[in-house]
């Protein structure tokens, strides 16, 4: 913006300390794949105690440390602090900063025609804040007992009693959502304001959408989970008892706490958040798939504007379900009946994403490139992900269900095969943008088809032991005779999980080959109609040469009369 | 490259009617609705949950401190104001008339403030005493936060960052209103906490 510019800029502040929204996008977007990958190595040594219980881990298992993994064998203590940092990691470091960090800040700016973010300095400080963040998280694995070990929703009265890692854990915590509610804050004022000439909120490609209302979510479901924090750091750090009820009895020993506190607190606030988050995790997969879809079927999106419509009721009724997560803590049954009543209909505007984006397909002249294969994945995981999410909702059902593995198979398909398999298929999709180069193909459907068989490998038997009665969280399964049944698929789930780990190996080859040896491809390498494919790859400074004007909706494909099937945005030709 | 300039920094949107900055933070504002709507909410859940147990907050709190605190930063308020509006009359001598008065207010609540807690201290009361005192702390405390946060802002507004004045003079106005608005808001949490904690 000052009119510095025309000079070039030292190394760190053109690749370090950038304000440059592209920049900052590719730091994010490389940080978070490489917190997923930590996610992904903890997974497997969770997979390989829940396959072998007891048995030392070959190979790696002495290099976890002798007070987490005495002779290879992981202890129950540090198998808590992997399950907990595992679901921390994934959501918060790797998927979120990853979708809205990565993703919203390299295109969003681009598909609006902006130079840049509204602020960019303030940019900039949301991705050190979350960096920051994440180094503490991480950190508190070698403080005094370890890192956070009541698992990723950190209940009390057990995380406030739990080693110091928590204090850490709630610490990096805050870090994390100052990070966000910057970003947000940033996004809702680029999307309002910096939208070039002639691109109405009805010509706003459904990415913008879906980014403009995952920002609303993180600004208004952030400060609670933020309260929630505070006070539980109070209650470790200050002593309090925000969240410690009276007469709380500890190993034998009355607690010398004032008492008085509520634990139910706690889980309202956190799901008051941690309900909108899955939104969050959702909403930007959605506007990746649908970009692609669009694209690659040739033909516009089925029913956009009840999709744009869908979601704004989304993102309005996330705020109005969070207790359906909390049926087995007494309730009333009225409540009960509200929360029931309201997660039925939130499953409404989520079905009608969904029809739209397979209703796009109907008739298209699909191009099965890799972008697309992981988007056309996307659509039937995220159903069976979403379908199982309706017995959760109903408190009968979910009686039986609760803290079984049949909630980590149902909320795994909805994140993992698809959210993840949605950034996947942005990576490829935008990779051009970024680069000026193409992703391999071989390599790149090597990738699809290893990853998707596996990864239905490792979660669908989760839904066959959690309807059988396994909990989540346990150490040694076979400790329970209702387990034993299903202890067999835990070993499959391993070696799927495995299959899962190296799987990914073709995509960081593709990932460095391509980004310097791939090859070289004009700006439009897909023939897409969005403002982003008239910037040169990789977009300079300011990204347009000559600031754009739009003329048309955002999925102009295939339109009768046009020479051409795809109509940019940005072409002023007269239909 | 030269068109890569970010708009409406000075000028505002013909739809939304406001700035950037302005938008920014009416939308942080938001945030901080809901991060001290969580805290009220908290202070009545425990508060019901007590019974009659829980103290009445006059019986155990400084009232005549605490209003004169309410005074000083509903008249930091006003001076934040006669900063901005000094402005729009392109008096700039009085905005930073004003605007010192806005510090010397914001530290006053501070130094008063702190009477308060060093009080409280003395007698041996710590937020760990009982759940009344732990939420006064907190919900004090986060607000002095807020008081600081403000304070340093308002610092830079007043000595390095009034430089801007004589370049780009409609943007530092956005920036005066700007933190305006978040003054206030601190102000209006105040205006909450004081009868809540205080005398209910």
């Amino acid at each position: 913006m000052s009119g510095d510019h025309a000079h070039e800029l030292p190394f760190w502040r053109k690749h370090i300390f950038s304000v440059d929204h592209k920049t900052i996008g590719v730091q994010y977007a490389i940080t978070a794949l490489l917190f997923m990958l930590v996610g992904l190595l903890m997974m497997l040594i969770m997979r390989w105690q829940l396959a072998n219980p007891a048995q030392a881990i070959p190979g790696i298992g002495n290099l976890l440390g002798e007070a987490n993994a005495p002779g290879g064998v992981v202890l129950p203590d540090f198998y808590n602090q992997l399950g907990a940092m595992h679901g921390t990691i994934m959501i918060f470091l790797g998927v979120v900063p990853l979708a809205v960090g990565g993703f919203g800040n390299y295109v969003m700016p681009l598909q609006i025609g902006a130079p840049d973010m509204a602020f960019p300095k303030l940019n900039m400080m949301s991705y050190w804040v979350y960096f920051v963040g994440g180094v503490i998280m991480l950190a508190s694995f070698w403080v005094t007992g370890g890192a956070a070990q009541s698992g990723w929703t950190s209940y009390p009265p057990l995380a406030n009693i739990a080693s110091f890692g928590q204090t850490i854990w709630l610490i990096g915590m805050i870090f994390l959502i100052t990070s966000s509610l910057l970003g947000s804050v940033n996004f809702i004022v680029t999307i309002l304001h910096l939208r070039v000439e002639g691109l109405t909120f009805a010509r706003l490609p459904f990415f913008v959408w879906a980014q403009f209302i995952t920002s609303f979510l993180l600004l208004l479901a952030f400060p609670p989970l933020e309260v929630a924090g505070i006070l539980q750091l109070a209650d470790r750090v200050l002593h309090t008892s925000f969240f410690m009820p009276s007469g709380l009895v500890i190993s034998g020993e009355v607690l010398d706490i004032a008492g008085g506190g509520n634990p139910l607190l706690y889980q309202h606030l956190f799901w008051f958040l941690a309900h909108p988050e899955v939104y969050v995790l959702i909403l930007p997969a959605f506007g990746i798939v649908t970009e692609i879809i669009a694209c690659n079927t040739r033909k516009p999106i089925y029913g956009y504007k009840t999709m744009v419509n869908a979601t704004i009721f989304l993102g309005f009724m996330s705020f109005l379900v969070w207790a359906h997560h909390m049926y087995l803590v007494g309730m009333s049954t009225k409540m009960s009946m509200f929360f029931q009543i309201t997660t039925m209909i939130i499953s409404i505007p989520s079905v009608i994403l969904l029809t739209s984006l397979l209703l796009s397909l109907w008739g298209g002249a699909i191009r099965y490139n890799t972008p697309m294969l992981f988007a056309l994945a996307f659509l039937p995981m995220f159903a069976i992900g979403g379908l199982t999410g309706l017995p959760l909702g109903l408190a009968g059902a979910d009686i039986h269900l609760h803290d079984t593995y049949y909630v980590i198979g149902h909320f795994h398909y909805v994140v993992a095969p698809g959210t993840i398999f949605a950034l996947f298929a942005g990576i490829y999709f935008w990779f051009p943008k970024v680069t000026g180069r193409v992703m391999n193909e071989t390599l790149g459907k090597i990738h699809f088809f290893f990853s998707l068989i596996c990864i239905n490998g490792v979660f669908m038997p989760m839904f066959m032991q959690g309807l059988a009665g396994v909990s989540r969280r346990l150490w040694d399964p076979t400790q329970y005779a209702h387990a034993q049944p299903t202890q067999p698929l835990n070993v499959f789930i391993l070696y799927a999980a495995i299959g899962l780990g190296l799987a990914q190996i073709p995509f960081i080859i593709n990932f460095f080959w391509s980004a310097f040896k791939g090859k070289q491809v004009d700006n439009n390498p897909w023939q897409a109609t969005t403002l982003e494919w008239i910037a040169p790859s990789p977009p300079p400074h300011g990204n347009f040469s000559k600031v754009p004007s739009v003329y048309r909706g955002p999925y102009e494909y295939s339109v009768p009369g046009q020479s051409d099937d795809f109509w940019l945005q940005s072409d002023e030709g007269k239909k | 490259m030269s068109e890569a300039v970010i708009k409406h920094i000075a000028d505002p949107h013909p739809v939304t009617g406001v700035t950037n900055s302005k938008l920014g933070i009416w939308c942080f504002i938001a945030s901080e609705v809901m991060l001290f709507g969580g805290l009220f909410s908290t202070y009545i859940l425990l508060r019901t949950g007590a019974g009659a147990d829980w103290p009445i907050g006059s019986d155990l709190l400084n009232v005549p401190l605490a209003t004169l605190n309410t005074m000083i930063l509903i008249t930091s308020s006003i001076t934040m104001v006669m900063a901005w509006a000094s402005l729009t009359i392109n008096k700039f001598g009085a905005y930073k008339k004003y605007m010192t008065l806005t510090v010397l207010l914001g530290v006053a609540f501070l130094i008063v403030k702190s009477f308060e807690y060093g009080m409280k201290f003395e007698h041996h009361i710590y937020p760990s005493k009982n759940n009344f005192y732990a939420i006064y702390f907190v919900m004090t405390g986060l607000h002095v936060l807020h008081v600081i946060g403000g304070l340093v802002v308002n610092l830079y507004l007043l000595l390095p960052g009034s430089k801007l004045w004589h370049k780009a003079p409609e943007q530092f106005m956005g920036r005066i209103e700007a933190a305006g608005l978040y003054w206030h808001f601190v102000d209006l949490v105040w205006i909450f906490l004081f009868p809540t904690l205080y005398l209910l």
